[in-house]
């Protein structure tokens, strides 16, 4: 697949001497929604704000669209947009006045009409005359969200854009995340909210500690990491596992009223038709059963304990 | 070069004194009136004349210059400080502008409202003494070299000071004191000797006494000296940007 961002061996250390990002290297796809995931502290940031131009790495290389990020920063830096994780926003302009100084920050000419109906895709025409101090916090957070798209980007980095934020905007915020997409614009964001990864991504990338542990396709990383637990009530509880299933990984609850089976999917040796078949002819009385899927946060969970 | 950018950053930091302008335009008004009837006719009346020019004529070009550099410090260092504090500064960071595109543009803005202050002062001067510029061209020479050359050393404070007691200090502690004692509202010949060699440290006494001359053709020190002092200072200032641009200093991480 086309890269638009090539990240190279990048390295970070902090003067304090703290080491944010050690050796990442990581081609995003034009066009895709990547997520970020990583407890606080893991390098989310400081990788999203290296590729923006913010802090410098201390070693390796990153390129946008084929262009270096310091040697060529007025290209990929016009190619990008950020929305920053703090509501960092000046408390006396004007909603209107502060998206047409990013547009003109990032060198694009002036073109009123394409932010009337930014502003009016955000919801926030209404307000385009009001002092930003005026303006409660999620309003503060689509104006953050104008102003990186302000330029018309090609990439958008969206650091923790739903940290705080109510249902409605959070909804309008994917709406507005997948209109870009099928835009084309390539959408790179961090988030804590797993369901959100799980929901919107295309694929998926774990950070911890300044290392990547993995980048996959989110429905591959579910296949080959997630896990499922078939889980079945008895008509009458019992106080074993008969013999015949102790091979298997079945585990039985308390009152021995329901046993479950845990089995990762892409394992190909674990056949549950043969497990089922097995269990009726232990002879153990079927009541119900269901199966569950662990989600992404499980998987994450797993893959930073792991690395610690 | 991105000379939107620089047209955005310019205008957005005039926006800030227009928005304040009553501020803006009384506050110099009302301190120079104060000075020329403190010092002009109540103190000034009983001085004698320096150097063939009346005491409240003498004090106009100092008391310019000490707005100018007051406000060309404060203008600057604010508008840098202020995106860092704010943080902000992101987005200057993450924008396909230079350094020195970012530099033009709150510089540049500085400078213009400390010219169109010191027009203002000058133009409240004329209400009280009859001003006669000798050499208009060198009053306007010495004035936006000085405009632009303490803009610059305003940005460098800016970007140094990480609290606003940092952002304070040095006007209030270095430069208020050195245009006090620079010559400002008296000349340097009326100290003893020793004072007079110890005032030839201050820098400002150059740029007060380049900037008296222009109008009356009477200095402390030749003009000559005064414009290298200026041009000295502006390459200092412009060195030390130059240095911080390159390392980064207190801009990036």
């Amino acid at each position: 697949m086309d890269s638009i961002i090539s990240i190279k061996a990048l390295s970070k250390t902090y003067k304090s001497g703290f080491e944010a990002l050690k050796t990442v290297d990581l081609e995003i796809n034009r066009g895709e929604i990547l997520a970020l995931l990583g407890p606080n502290g893991a390098g989310k940031t400081t990788l999203i704000s290296t590729i923006c131009g913010i802090i410098s790495p201390s070693s390796g290389s990153v390129s946008v669209d084929g262009f270096d990020i310091i040697k060529d920063f007025r290209k990929t830096r016009s190619m990008i947009g950020l929305v920053p994780q703090e509501l960092t926003l000046g408390a006396f302009d004007t909603v209107w006045g502060t998206v047409r100084f990013s547009r003109g920050l990032f060198g694009a000419k002036r073109d009123d009409a394409y932010l009337e109906q930014l502003l009016k895709d955000l919801s926030l025409f209404d307000k385009k005359d009001s002092e930003i101090r005026a303006l409660s916090g999620g309003m503060k957070r689509r104006v953050l969200i104008a102003k990186a798209l302000s330029h018309q980007p090609k990439v958008l980095f969206l650091d923790e854009p739903t940290a705080g934020v109510d249902v409605e905007l959070r909804k309008d915020m994917w709406k507005i995340v997948n209109k870009l997409r099928n835009q084309g614009v390539t959408i790179i964001l961090t988030t804590h909210y797993i369901e959100e990864a799980e929901e919107i991504a295309d694929r998926v990338g774990v950070i911890s500690n300044g290392e990547l542990l993995l980048v996959e396709k989110k429905d591959e990383l579910m296949q080959s990491l997630g896990k499922k637990q078939l889980v079945i009530d008895l008509k009458e509880p019992v106080k074993q596992i008969p013999s015949s299933l102790e091979e298997y990984n079945i585990e039985l609850n308390d009152s021995g009223t329901q046993i479950s089976y845990t089995y990762v999917v892409k394992d190909a040796t674990a056949d549950v038709s043969e497990i089922l078949n097995k269990i009726t002819n232990s002879g153990l009385l079927l009541k119900d059963l269901k199966v569950e899927q662990s989600s992404l946060e499980d998987i994450f969970v797993d893959l930073v304990k792991e690395e610690s | 070069m991105n000379l939107t950018a620089i047209k955005v950053i310019y205008f957005n930091e005039m926006m800030r004194f227009w928005k304040t302008l009553f501020q803006s335009i009384a506050s110099p008004v009302i301190s120079t009136a104060l000075y020329f009837v403190v010092f002009g006719s109540a103190i000034g009346s009983r001085i004698e004349n320096i150097e063939g020019v009346s005491y409240g004529l003498f004090i106009v070009p100092g008391l310019t210059m000490l707005s100018v550099l007051t406000q060309s410090i404060s203008n600057a260092s604010f508008g840098i400080f202020f995106p860092k504090f704010t943080g902000t500064i992101y987005e200057l960071l993450s924008a396909p502008v230079s350094f020195y595109e970012t530099l033009i543009g709150y510089v540049g803005a500085a400078a213009t409202k400390s010219l169109i202050l010191a027009t203002i002062i000058l133009a409240t001067a004329n209400l009280f003494v009859d001003l006669n510029i000798a050499h208009p061209f060198w009053m306007l020479g010495f004035l936006v070299l000085t405009c632009i050359a303490f803009s610059l050393f305003g940005f460098i404070i800016g970007l140094w000071a990480d609290n606003f007691e940092k952002l304070q200090i040095i006007p209030l502690l270095i430069i208020t004191p050195l245009v006090f004692l620079g010559g400002s509202f008296y000349s340097i010949s009326m100290l003893p000797d020793l004072w007079q060699k110890v005032t030839l440290f201050n820098p400002v006494l150059y740029l007060v006494s380049g900037f008296r001359w222009s109008f009356f053709e009477v200095s402390d020190v030749s003009v000559g000296i005064s414009l290298f002092m200026v041009f000295l200072f502006l390459a200092i200032c412009i060195a030390i940007i130059a240095w911080m641009f390159r390392t980064g200093y207190k801009l990036k991480q």
